[in-house]
């Protein structure tokens, strides 16, 4: 797809590498994943001189949005960008849908065991999950809390090689 | 008189920070490590969710009022949250319950909410939905291991609730303007949530064993201004930074 974007016009171009170099931020709670592997990167856009970057929190209260949005500025005045912004929007809300494979694949890797599924409504609410354990595989597993280290996650434990986990949550 | 999409806004806001504050009371002090996090994490979601509406709020009203003002620098009869958010934290049961008790309701209103015709609340609420799933979820999940658990748990339980029970009707109440912006399709009426938070209710207790109190006198007021003593107490606490050294700043 290179070529495409050295044939658009000026501008895309530069929406193109500003959008290279927001792509890069590293989330600082999950830090093997990128802001645009999570899905918190929504758009990269312009605004006459001015490059603006919309992100999305995961959670209302994501102590990590503030720290996202000053890496995001950093990394675009590092790539040169003088005129720019960061944008936050709320809607449509954040889901573990907009997680990409290579982002699954990276947490799981990481020993955070990735969202599974899709996101679901209130039918799900009294569900029960089947999580497979990040360091062996074991569907033997067990949650210990809903809620764990962050906002994000829920803390498990496996019975078969009796490691706890992370448990990124799906919403 | 205030705009009434302020006003409504402001108690969303208010019931989630005042909540949230209570939540937070409990770091450090959990019964065991993972309900420690549990409630930090249900705390974070309350005072995320505040943050938003109090600053889409302090915008609606054009007078230039952050959200940092909002929380800081009102005096209890400004807040407007309702009773049952402030009352002390209480032990361990009490918080789980009226936790139970107030995302049973919040999370079908959220859930009607994202379909305001008011953006700005409607992806608010969008977002506070699935926060409070998980609140539900987990509140659910201990009021049955409470009430179905040793004499004692039970004991505590029931106390919980013959408490909290007279503070839930606050909930559904509506008032002049409230009824407006329902019939204008902005806000939620409380009256539609009711049949689905008794179904919720009424399946979590027959699992803890305990029964919902009937025909008990409702208290009323903080959606009007008028509060118990605690919540003095709370904002002295919450805002004593802001009081004590204006405008400080991390």
């Amino acid at each position: 797809m290179g070529a495409v974007i050295e044939l658009s016009t000026h501008g895309d171009a530069r929406i193109a590498r500003a959008r290279e170099a927001a792509a890069r931020v590293c989330d600082p709670e999950v830090p093997v994943l990128t802001i645009d592997d999570l899905g918190v990167l929504r758009d990269v856009r312009r605004d006459g001189e001015t490059i603006e970057v919309v992100i999305t929190p995961t959670y209302s209260g994501c102590p990590a949005m503030d720290m996202i949005a000053l890496e995001v500025d950093l990394a675009l005045e590092k790539a040169g960008f003088v005129h720019r912004k960061v944008t936050l929007s709320l809607s449509p809300a954040w889901t573990t849908d907009w997680m990409s494979e290579a982002g699954k694949a990276k947490l799981k890797a990481y020993g955070i065991a990735p969202p599974q599924g899709r996101a679901k409504g209130r039918g799900a609410l009294f569900g029960v999950e089947e999580i497979p354990c990040p360091h062996c595989g074991s569907l033997d597993t067990r949650r210990v809390s809903e809620f764990g280290s962050t906002a994000c996650k829920a803390l498990w434990r496996c019975e078969s090689c009796r490691e706890p986990f992370d448990y990124f949550k799906c919403i | 008189m205030e705009a009434p999409l302020f006003t409504y806004t402001l108690r969303l806001a208010d019931n989630a920070l005042v909540l949230g504050h209570r939540l937070s009371e409990w770091c450090g002090h959990g019964p065991m490590l993972e309900e420690d996090l549990a409630l930090a994490n249900m705390a974070l979601d309350c005072i995320g969710q505040a943050r938003n509406f109090y600053t889409y709020a302090g915008e609606m009203e054009g007078k230039g009022r952050s959200e940092d003002d909002l929380a800081y620098l009102r005096d209890c009869a400004d807040f407007t949250n309702i009773l049952l958010v402030e009352r002390p934290r209480g032990d361990f049961a009490f918080t789980i319950l009226r936790q139970f008790l107030y995302s049973a309701f919040m999370h079908p209103f959220f859930e009607q909410l994202s379909a305001s015709k008011d953006e700005r609340l409607a992806a608010i609420a969008a977002k506070a939905e699935k926060e409070m799933a998980y609140h539900l979820r987990h509140s659910a999940e201990w009021v049955i291991r409470l009430g179905d658990g040793t004499e004692g748990s039970a004991a505590r339980l029931s106390e919980a609730l013959a408490d909290l029970w007279p503070f839930t009707g606050e909930m559904f109440e509506v008032d002049a303007a409230e009824r407006a912006l329902i019939e204008a399709g902005v806000a939620v009426d409380p009256a539609s949530i009711r049949p689905l938070w008794l179904e919720t209710v009424d399946r979590v207790f027959a699992d803890a064993l305990i029964t919902r109190p009937k025909d008990v006198w409702m208290q009323s007021g903080g959606r009007r201004g008028e509060h118990s003593e605690h919540l003095g107490h709370l904002l002295a606490d919450l805002q004593f930074m802001q009081r004590a050294y204006p405008g400080s700043v991390w």
